[in-house]
């Protein structure tokens, strides 16, 4: 079983992901250079946080038209698992592979703290072991986490079990006062129609560690790994 | 025309006969900013060699781009700390955020991976709109560029005082690791290697930058705006990851990164450590706008960008580096043995300078120094002229929600303080951050410290406080210091009684170095921290690094079981004088500064870092600004429990015991079955201790001895004006 990390000039927590995956984990990984196209040798691809090119223009707009984004979505069409992390789900919005978009947080600052995350949809490759009802806690870091997107397209999604994760208070209440960026009705993460692609703001890479505050993060990579193992990949 | 640059007659006179001749334009432009203050310290040279600076652990101390230790095991750590305060007063964003980025350069430039960012700020009380300008963009600044280039800011200090109004301090600090072999330093020590210059393209921007951070601020400081350079966080990103890959490569023979001073001051000091010189040809230099001639190239200071030293053998390797990061660089001379830079412009030799001359030839002054009239005054008042106060309750609360008391999340939320995810102590979990270095079982505990108002009424006695405050905090998570960087913020060093708190303060510093055994490895001075109305407190700032053997077992501040006995360690002197409390309840800004005993500090040191490796206390929190009292109510508000506690009164004033700031103590709590413990090894370190009460319910109850209560608050409320207190943007 072996994960690729995607690297964009200013990915920065391509490090954070490789280092989960190899010792937490304990998996086969590889970093990914943007001008690669070809993945047939992985079984997932996680595009992580950070700045691709810097943000500039617009988070992922730039980062879209890499070379290995295309051979990323080749990748999805085929059923296996992609996950962005933060800038990597800015991305794959850019790349128009999952839907909605991104704006400035509503109190226009960059905001790192840790959140509670309710989980929507407990059936996805990336999210089945989750426990019925339970809370994870993760921290969020951006400036551009406020998720946006059609009311048309929200109420398809919502049918369809695509919006994954949303920010919650201690109690599990989907709360104006839980969500850190403003994004639309509390959204932290959504999938794909297929349910093979999850784009999420969130870190779970940093709430994978004894060390620090938080395992939950574990939740998604170990709901991966097990996904593949079962040979669903 | 040396005046208009910033250079005295007799400097010129100087320069002329170093030369044996006139200097040209551009020439006397590269003497002036090189020997500005900025560059050459030529006003706190003298006084500086007072710091300890060796050890057996450091393997670079000042001089280079950042001191380096040798942690063991193979690895080292760099760190240094810096000002940027002049660009910051006129351009707040771009000012703080190119700080940022040339601490970041000061790291890598050694061969080391930054691993942490900390930052030290002072403002003018945030009650009028320029002051809340100021701090919302620098704060932007700081996350702007640290969060892109992916480095966590995790720890730092924020104060507020009128005589910052017009004169912030931005103080950066950044910290890396490094294997051994990766060291890199900064000099062209071999004729016929090859200079390169890499990195954002050369424009017009921060021309004479140092020598504007040269002087005092005034009216005219506005019109000084383009001395500001701008910043480009992904460049340095991609600057970081090539020069880090090509030292690992082996392909680089010295670096040495553009900062103040520009292409000068990376080519002549390069050559100077090296003993070399230099041909430089400025047609080859990648430039962002048409038309600048030699004078522009050679002092702007436009940011990202490095010198490299590379030997012909390892162009090519190099070159493919340089190709896969898609970075522009340019081919632009060669090392020579005579100890002259060259500089060719469009087949024109336009400078002709020996590089030694330029770099380290500076004159250096004694400057006049004489202690202020206002220190005797100050220092003698009576603390019964102060009434105690009536309701106990209410000045803890006013105190605790004083700005430069009150909780920082306002600021640290918004910077990136968790990516690599090594930040095992976050900010506002311990007295000092802690890192874990990734691979090892290892942390490093890394803080920021200063202290105006103490320095202002005692420069010796502040100083010596501001070390061992820094130490302590270190100590205090379980680390053991290492070293410290120190940035030296003060006013003009022509006048005399400025100079005098600089000779005091850094005689202070160096004492408590020596006595607590922590090296200077590298630092930054920063005059003319002044307006036309007014000069800054003496304003030293003390970054320190520790190592943790077991990250694991780091200690934080928090109270965390019910239960848990509370205690004070060590009994250092207190004092009302220069405290938070004297300024929030009484407005007043003078005093005793109290007393530091090297002896008892160090033992108490040594104390509570072996409680930490025995895993005897659940917390840690030394006292600091607002005493006792203060630190009570961080504990609370950090573990989210409340205490129970009777303070015995020793005939002292309630508020001196409570508000009363001093070094050498430290609160700690524990589960009450390691108490006879903790009394053993107190008792081994010779430190005297106290045991105040217990961990209890979500009440901070306070009572003297004689049973009368002073503080009963849920921590609920506490933790609402601590947080709410006084946000300033």
């Amino acid at each position: 079983m072996k994960f690729g990390v995607v690297v964009f000039p200013g990915s920065n927590c391509d490090v954070d992901v490789y280092y989960m995956v190899r010792d937490v984990l304990k998996c086969d990984v590889e970093y990914i250079w943007h001008k690669e196209w070809k993945l047939q040798r992985f079984d997932a691809v996680i595009i992580p946080g950070g700045f691709s090119y810097g943000d500039y223009l617009r988070p992922g707009a730039i980062a879209r038209l890499s070379p290995v984004m295309k051979a990323v979505r080749d990748f999805a069409d085929e059923g296996k698992l992609v996950l962005g992390i933060c800038n990597g789900f800015q991305v794959l919005t850019e790349a128009e592979m999952l839907p909605g978009a991104f704006c400035r947080n509503t109190h226009l600052q960059f905001r790192c703290s840790y959140t509670y995350l309710k989980v929507e949809n407990r059936n996805l490759p990336f999210t089945r072991e989750a426990q019925p009802g339970s809370l994870l806690q993760m921290p969020v870091a951006n400036g551009d986490g406020n998720y946006y997107v059609n009311e048309a397209q929200l109420e398809e999604m919502n049918e369809k079990g695509q919006v994954v994760f949303r920010y919650v208070n201690e109690l599990g209440e989907v709360l104006p006062q839980a969500n850190p960026s403003g994004a639309l009705e509390n959204i932290a993460g959504v999938c794909n129609e297929r349910g093979n692609v999850l784009g999420m703001m969130p870190h779970p890479e940093r709430a994978s560690d004894t060390l620090f505050g938080s395992e939950d993060g574990l939740v998604v990579f170990e709901s991966m790994m097990n996904y593949l193992a079962a040979g669903k990949g | 025309m040396h005046r208009q640059m910033g250079l005295k007659d007799d400097e010129y006179e100087e320069i002329v006969h170093l030369l044996g001749r006139e200097p040209n334009f551009t020439e006397l432009g590269m003497f002036a900013v090189m020997w500005s203050e900025h560059c050459s310290y030529k006003h706190s040279r003298q006084t500086l060699r007072r710091f300890p600076s060796e050890g057996e652990r450091v393997l670079q101390g000042p001089g280079e781009n950042a001191g380096v230790i040798d942690i063991g095991e193979g690895m080292a750590v760099a760190f240094k700390v810096e000002s940027h305060n002049h660009p910051s007063a006129i351009e707040p964003y771009q000012g703080a955020a190119t700080g940022v980025g040339g601490i970041l350069r000061d790291i890598f430039t050694m061969g080391a991976q930054p691993v942490a960012i900390l930052n030290s700020l002072r403002f003018g009380p945030p009650d009028d709109s320029r002051t809340c300008f100021l701090i919302d963009r620098v704060v932007d600044g700081i996350g702007g560029y640290g969060n892109c280039v992916g480095i966590p800011t995790v720890a730092g200090e924020i104060y507020f005082e009128e005589c910052y109004r017009e004169s912030p301090l931005v103080n950066a600090m950044a910290v890396g690791g490094m294997p051994l072999e990766m060291l890199s330093r900064g000099a062209a020590s071999e004729a016929g290697d090859v200079v390169i210059l890499v990195g954002a393209r050369t424009g017009r921007d921060g021309i004479h930058g140092v020598t504007f951070a040269s002087e005092g601020l005034d009216e005219k400081a506005e019109e000084k705006r383009p001395s500001v350079q701008v910043g480009d966080p992904f460049m340095e990103k991609i600057l970081m990851e090539f020069c880090l890959e090509a030292v690992r490569k082996k392909l680089v023979a010295g670096m040495q990164d553009l900062g103040g001073a520009g292409l000068t001051c990376a080519v002549t000091e390069t050559s100077s450590r090296g003993g070399t010189g230099m041909e430089i040809d400025l047609d080859q230099v990648p430039c962002r706008e048409e038309n600048m001639n030699a004078y522009e190239i050679m002092l702007s200071e436009s940011q990202e960008r490095m010198l490299l030293i590379v030997k012909e053998r390892s162009l090519e390797a190099l070159r493919e580096i340089l190709e896969r990061w898609e970075l522009p660089f340019g081919i632009i001379g060669r090392v020579t043995n005579d100890g002259i830079v060259n500089v060719w412009y469009r087949g024109e030799m336009v400078v002709s300078v020996p590089a030694k001359a330029v770099a380290e030839e500076a004159p250096a002054y004694e400057p006049a120094s004489r202690e202020p009239a206002y220190i005797r005054e100050k220092r003698f008042f009576k603390e019964s002229a102060w009434a105690t106060p009536e309701d106990y309750q209410e000045a803890f609360l006013n105190v605790l929600s004083s700005c430069s008391i009150a909780s920082k999340e306002w600021a640290w939320k918004r910077y990136d303080h968790m990516v690599r995810t090594s930040t095992v102590l976050l900010p506002g979990q311990g007295d000092a951050a802690v890192l874990r270095l990734r691979g090892t079982s290892r942390g490093l505990a890394v803080t920021i410290d200063g202290n105006g108002r103490m320095v202002y009424l005692d420069p010796y006695r502040g100083g010596m406080m501001t070390v061992a405050e820094a130490t302590r905090n270190i100590s205090c998570v379980g680390g053991k210091p290492l070293g410290i960087t120190d940035c030296l913020n003060f006013g003009c060093p022509e006048n005399p009684e400025v100079f005098w708190q600089f000779e005091q303060a850094v005689k202070g510093m160096a004492e408590a170095c020596e006595a607590l055994s922590v090296p200077v490895v590298s630092g930054n001075v920063s005059f003319y921290n002044e307006s036309k109305h007014s000069a800054i407190y003496p304003t030293p700032v003390v970054g320190a690094v520790g190592l943790l053997d077991d990250v694991s077992i780091c200690v934080s501040m928090g109270f965390k079981k019910e239960g848990d006995v509370i205690v004070l360690l060590g009994c250092g002197d207190l004092s009302l004088g220069g405290s938070e409390f004297l300024k929030v309840i009484h407005g007043e800004m003078s005093g005793r500064i109290p007393d530091l005993v090297f002896k008892e500090e160090k033992r108490l040191q040594k104390l509570i870092r072996q409680l930490a490796r025995k895993g005897v206390v659940s917390s840690a929190h030394d006292l600091s600004d607002g005493g006792l009292g203060i630190a009570l109510a961080e504990c609370c508000i950090s573990g989210g429990n409340g205490a129970d506690l009777s303070i015995a009164d020793n005939s002292m004033r309630p508020d001196l015991l409570l508000f009363g700031e001093g070094p050498s103590r430290i609160l700690v709590s524990l589960p009450e079955g390691n108490l006879e413990n903790l009394k053993k090894m107190a008792g081994e370190y010779r430190v005297p201790l106290d045991i105040l009460g217990k961990v209890r319910g979500r009440h901070l109850k306070v009572q003297l001895s004689t049973g009368e209560t002073l503080i009963d608050l849920p921590t609920s409320i506490m933790k609402s004006r601590y947080l709410g207190g006084r946000e300033p943007v």
